[in-house]
């Protein structure tokens, strides 16, 4: 396993490169300019100005090389220079974000604690809550609690979060004022009554977006559950005298994790990718409003590395999901 | 020759302005605490030259000031000189090619250091720098030199004689920033500042302590500001993102934010969020007018390359009896209602203000007038076909009417898609995302200057006062072409020798009665042609909590213009 | 041998969830000297599920309303009758005192502070357009992009996880392709493929099929990648498993063993796919038409209605309130059909 782990890891690297270069090209496709939000006012000459002082006018294969250098070399070494203080990356040109014209890494790093706080913690707790009702919807099939389990993940995923988010913050906020419906990413917790903040203005968006994580997960936690529970192995786990707890929680749950721990690990780089539209209900303004943000404003160097970033996410994640099946049904070999 | 009359008693007005609001409400600096202020767009960058984006330009208003700026009325007042310089008190040469500003004494920048006429000759020097690619560099126009003959003079040179010399230095698109600060980041190296981009030093009543690029900026008051008792609030969170509903709520409904900007919404969700009781609704009017464009060139993909020029003239589109006709289907009353309630007014002009420039020539089309329509199709050989629609020699009456996405826009599209319907035109209606729209990418079809569509719709308005830029919008050789990369203001494709004589004209013209005459005739041949569609001058609108007092909307400059005078009111 | 033998054609995966009475009157003879056909029993567990039959029942309900719906409700949804702007719909009636409640729905014009019609009885919108007319074409176009968006996305979901988890050599190749599907950034790969193909598919198909075909494909080719990883880890595993091995040692070639034995045995991962794609095909479509991608705006759908919708919650919320009930309603009946055809393909169920 060790071995392919490796092997595929050393993969990643032309395999990521090849998709840098997708994105580059379909970004470079897309039809588009940064300065689309520059007012009608602005005579076109003055913008064609700006868009030369933006580099656009190389062509794109130097701005594609230029991105590589700046993102592979450049970047890391300034990490470097952070961590002990050297000095490798002075006067060398980082990622520029065409809208703020600063490092786009220094941006990324900065939205990383709100996306985490919400969008990662929704995740874990959409997971956490997915997989019991999973387990007790399969187990107990058609029972009450399967019924309303079904109802309610059906209802949350099928009502979009741009009507759930709103509706959250007319209750909550509008009619009640228990939240605000504004997040303050500058806060800070520091004591007891700013945690207690913190988890005020966190409540409404994590409460959306874990129903809709928890929605889809427990669906495929049941529904895999359901196909093992008929399985001959449990049958003779229980010819065997073992008690139902070991026989539904370690045979049959250990069985059923493959299709689940697929759609977990593809939904972990959606974390950093950041809720979209959850974020802009809720004025997160986390990686996911970036990512908009910079698409909407056609910053192409943010938007290449952010959705780089993403791959990269992806590549990983899928690996690890490889390399779980494995652990999990000792059966599946890759060599 | 002279702008006397309008530009003396600007400077009058002005001198007075800023007392009277002292008066109604003094205390120490600082006294009020914290001011909320929402943009859902978030600005990027603290530096107007650098994006000419109207919400980094507001932002930056708190921080960085012009030498003088527009009031609520359009009028020029100083700001950060003791006078507006005009011909009458000789701080405008009489050849109207120099320009004479004198700082106010004793001005400060917020790290302590005297502000001096080498900060606004560096101001020029910024913006005009190579390879800078500074947004605002059309303000600068024909300026040759700025001299600075002693610590507090400016004195400007145009190439030119500039009946109208308040581009530089005036407005919220061209403050002052200090020449200490920005001395290393000239023409390319721009980019590279991240810091002072993000944190000007500045005159203005705050100074910013954090900023978080499209989140949030944090800012404090100015310790050096000129007003010992200025501004009220000590601290500013500048919040951006979200959507416009969300920024009324926060405003109107649950009081959380002080003050939100420009806030698209159906006028009846406004009023209904207004009578939460937490703030008001507040509107200017300025130059805006959505309008619709008609193009008069054929647009048929077959044409391949000549698609969308002169060399194609369209197909019915040329026929003045059919725009008219499409005008005159419009009941704008409805529209205003409809879609911006007591944020839009009615207009029959494409140049709607200032008072002395709008015409009252076109006022015809206040009323709907189907049946004229019908009528005028009729009796110019367009009769109805089998299905309703009007055709003349197998040509159909069938348009495709893009614009860009945005909730109004689409309503908009469906009533007059029905209107155009009931006086037999087809409509195919299509919406474009704005990024798109907006943008001038040459390759894709979809943007605004190439127009590959029969009718389009959106908004423009121009900066300052003047109209003397826009109304040159729509001179032959604006026309978007290939030639030109698509670039260019005359979307329709509209030309004529008599409107371009009428530009030149107005270019060299300095009495101001003789300009508005020019300006209206433009604007009339234009509305008489049918080419430009008026359909609503829109107003500016926002909303402030009923706590914060001394608010004055201001479409002319940044609407966050007066936030020194901003208080807290007892409710 | 815990191979379930049913002999399940390929199609049948996405015939399954499309539409269940399909499989009835397809179903292949069989060469096996069974005399019963096996669908029928397919067709007789499927019965017994109650929710099975319950979400069948209202998903037909749905289909026919919107399908035959036009010919009984003749209002055009893009007519504006702009004097009837913002009527309620008839249900407001009950938020009156009780003794006019009756009153209401007998005379609703009479009705005081309140505007409700039996000529709108779920109201209008901002500029008067009828909403029932305007949901009934709405869940035309929803329902048939959600159908056919997820089908395309089942389609070639399966096809790629099945082929990638079944053939050793492939399996490196697909995934790989399935991660550059995955990073690829949805707006900007939707612009582009917009500006490519919108004018000649709006040429051949005219601006409305056009569109259609566009929007179908867009969503069904960025959302397959779900189903392949997991159809793939799935199939993964099964391979390992005896009865795979058993029907190897006897020789079973490649293409039997796919659809015989792999395909019916990842079928219930495949049904929630379904379930979660159509919903999400559904809401992606608003999605796209709010970001001026999708459908032009003339041409309502649920999921836009139901952004349109959102600013005015608090004063009209039945303009949410139905949309966002129809596309709950048919996204739990495509659920319970998937879980009753789930149970009726398993034979290991089949016989309790």
């Amino acid at each position: 396993m060790l071995n392919f782990t490796i092997r595929r890891l050393l993969l990643s690297v032309p395999v990521l490169v090849i998709i840098s270069f997708v994105i580059f090209m379909l970004l470079e496709l897309a039809p588009g300019d940064p300065m689309a939000n520059v007012p009608l006012t602005v005579p076109p000459e003055v913008k064609e100005k700006m868009r030369e002082a933006l580099g656009l006018g190389e062509p794109w294969h130097i701005r594609f090389v230029k991105w590589l250098i700046q993102f592979f070399v450049v970047e890391p070494q300034v990490l470097f220079d952070h961590v002990f203080g050297t000095g490798f990356a002075e006067d060398k040109l980082r990622v520029i974000s065409w809208q703020t014209r600063s490092p786009v890494m220094d941006i990324v790093v900065q939205r990383i604690p709100q996306t985490l706080w919400v969008v990662g913690m929704s995740y874990v707790i959409g997971v956490l809550i997915a997989l019991p009702i999973g387990v007790i919807s399969a187990y107990k099939q058609y029972s009450i609690f399967d019924q309303i389990g079904t109802f309610v993940s059906m209802i949350g995923f099928s009502v979009p979060t741009f009507f759930s988010g709103v509706l959250l913050i007319v209750i909550f906020s509008v009619n009640l004022g228990w939240f605000p419906s504004i997040y303050d990413t500058t806060h800070k917790v520091n004591d007891w009554s700013s945690f207690v903040f913190q988890m005020k203005q966190m409540i409404m968006p994590v409460s959306v977006l874990a129903l809709y994580n928890a929605a889809q997960i427990s669906r495929f936690m049941r529904a895999s559950m359901l196909d093992n529970l008929n399985q001959d192995y449990v049958r003779t786990a229980r010819a065997k005298g073992m008690t139902e707890k070991v026989v539904v929680l370690v045979h049959v749950l250990r069985n059923s994790m493959i299709p689940v721990v697929t759609v977990i690990a593809l939904g972990v780089p959606q974390v950093f990718g950041g809720a979209i539209i959850t974020e802009q209900v809720f004025k997160v303004n986390g990686l996911g409003q970036l990512l908009i943000t910079a698409i909407q404003a056609n910053d192409l160097p943010m938007v290449q590395t952010l959705t780089f970033i993403f791959a990269v996410l992806i590549v990983v994640f899928n690996l690890v999901a490889d390399v779980l099946y494995g652990v999990l049904d000792p059966r599946i070999r890759y060599d | 020759m002279k702008l006397r009359h309008a530009l003396t008693g600007a400077a009058a007005m002005m001198a007075m302005a800023p007392m009277a609001f002292a008066a109604s409400h003094s205390g120490e600096r600082g006294r009020d605490g914290e001011l909320k202020i929402i943009y859902w767009q978030a600005p990027s960058i603290m530096n107007p030259y650098l994006s000419g984006g109207t919400k980094e330009l507001e932002a930056a208003s708190l921080v960085i000031e012009p030498l003088a700026r527009y009031d609520q009325d359009g009028n020029l007042v100083a700001w950060l000189v003791d006078e507006v310089p005009t011909v009458a008190n000789g701080g405008v040469s009489e050849d109207l090619k120099t320009i004479t500003w004198k700082l106010s004494e004793g001005l400060l920048w917020s790290d302590g250091t005297p502000v001096t006429s080498a900060d606004v000759k560096f101001s020029w020097e910024y913006c005009t720098a190579e390879g800078g690619g500074c947004a605002q560099s059309e303000k600068y126009l024909d300026v040759v030199s700025v001299d600075t003959p002693d610590e507090l003079t400016a004195v400007v040179t145009f190439g030119i004689a500039k009946p109208f010399p308040y581009g530089p230095f005036v407005g919220a698109q061209a403050p002052i920033i200090q020449a200490a600060q920005f001395a290393d980041c000239m023409g390319a190296k721009a980019p590279e500042c991240t810091e002072q981009n993000f944190n000007p030093i500045g005159t203005g009543p705050f100074t910013v302590t954090e900023f978080r690029p499209n989140d949030v900026i944090t800012l404090a008051a100015n310790e050096n500001y000129r007003d010992p008792s200025k501004p009220a609030f000590a601290t500013v969170t500048f919040k951006g993102g979200g959507d416009a509903a969300a920024a009324g709520r926060a405003v109107l409904e649950t009081g959380e934010f002080d003050y939100a900007w420009n806030l698209q919404l159906a006028p009846e969700v406004l009023t209904q969020m207004e009578a939460a009781g937490k703030g008001k609704n507040i509107v200017s009017f300025g130059t805006s007018v959505e309008r619709i464009m008609v193009n008069l060139t054929d647009v048929s993909p077959d044409l391949g390359d000549e698609r969308g020029t002169a060399a194609h003239p369209h197909p019915f589109l040329t026929d003045k009896n059919v725009r008219q006709a499409l005008s005159m289907a419009i009941d704008r009353a409805l529209l205003v209602e409809v879609g911006y309630g007591d944020f839009g007014r009615l207009t029959c002009n494409v140049l709607p203000a200032p008072a002395v420039f709008a015409s009252t020539a076109n006022d015809a089309c206040l009323t709907q007038d189907i049946e004229g329509a019908k009528a005028l199709l009729e009796s110019n050989g367009w009769v109805a076909g089998a299905d309703g629609i009007r055709e003349k020699d197998g040509v159909r009456l069938s348009v495709l009417y893009q614009t860009s996405t945005n909730a109004v826009r689409q309503d908009f599209q469906a009533l007059i898609k029905q209107w155009w319907g009931e006086i037999g035109v087809e409509t195919e209606l299509r919406n474009i995302d704005a990024s798109v729209f907006f943008g001038s990418d040459p390759g894709s079809p979809d943007t605004f200057q190439k127009f590959f569509a029969d009718i389009e719709m959106y908004t423009n308005n121009f900066d300052g006062t003047d109209p003397e830029a826009y109304m040159a919008n729509w001179s032959c050789d604006q026309a978007p072409r290939p030639e030109t990369q698509w670039q260019g203001n005359n979307m329709p494709r509209f030309c004529s020798e008599e409107y371009d004589a009428l530009v030149t004209e107005m270019s060299t013209t300095g009495d101001i009665g003789e300009r508005a005459r020019l300006a209206k005739a433009m604007n009339d041949m234009l509305m008489q042609e049918y080419v430009i569609i008026p359909l609503v001058h829109r107003g500016r609108n926002a909303a402030h909590a009923n706590t914060l007092g001394g608010v004055i909307m201001n479409v002319w400059d940044s609407e966050i213009w007066n936030a020194a005078d901003w208080h807290r009111v007892e409710m | 041998m815990t191979d379930p033998a049913i002999n399940a054609p390929s199609g049948a995966t996405s015939a399954g969830a499309a539409s269940p009475a399909a499989p009835v009157a397809e179903a292949p003879v069989q060469a096996r000297a069974t005399p019963r056909n096996q669908w029928w029993d397919v067709w007789d567990q499927f019965r017994t599920h109650r929710g099975a039959l319950l979400g069948l029942a209202c998903f037909l309900l749905i289909v026919v309303m919107v399908v035959l719906g036009p010919l009984l409700w003749r209002l055009d949804a893009t007519f504006i009758d702009i004097r009837a702007k913002n009527t309620r719909h008839i249900v407001a009636c009950f938020g009156l005192d009780w003794g006019a409640i009756i009153s209401c729905f007998l005379n609703p014009a009479e009705a005081e502070g309140l505007k409700v019609s039996w000529a709108h009885p779920l109201g209008t919108d901002q500029l008067g357009r009828d909403i029932l007319a305007r949901m009934i074409s709405g869940g035309q176009v929803s329902l048939a992009v959600g159908m056919t968006a997820m089908a395309l996305a089942l389609i070639v979901g399966t096809g790629i996880g099945v082929l990638a988890g079944y053939f050793k050599r492939l399996d490196g190749l697909l995934m790989r392709f399935t991660d550059l599907f995955l990073a690829l950034p949805l707006l900007p790969l939707l612009l582009v493929i917009i500006m490519l193909f919108r004018d000649p598919l709006r040429a051949a198909f005219g601006p409305a099929e056009g569109i259609f075909i566009l929007i179908v494909f867009v969503i069904g080719i960025t959302s397959w990648m779900q189903t392949a990883r997991i159809v793939r880890g799935d199939v993964l595993a099964l391979k390992e498993r005896e009865f795979v091995l058993a029907a190897r040692s006897i020789g079973t070639p490649s293409r039997r063993m796919v659809t015989r034995h792999i395909l019916p045995n990842v079928m219930s991962p495949i049904m929630v796919s379904a379930t979660l794609g159509i919903a999400n095909a559904i809401i992606t479509e608003s999605a796209l038409s709010f970001l001026g991608l999708g459908f032009p705006s003339d041409f309502p759908t649920w999921g836009r209605l139901l952004f349109d919708g959102t600013d005015y919650l608090q004063q009209y919320p039945e303009r949410v309130v139905w949309p966002g009930v129809f596309i709950s309603l048919a996204v739990l009946s495509v659920n319970y059909i998937g879980d009753g055809l789930r149970d009726a393909l398993d034979p290991r169920i089949r016989g309790r």
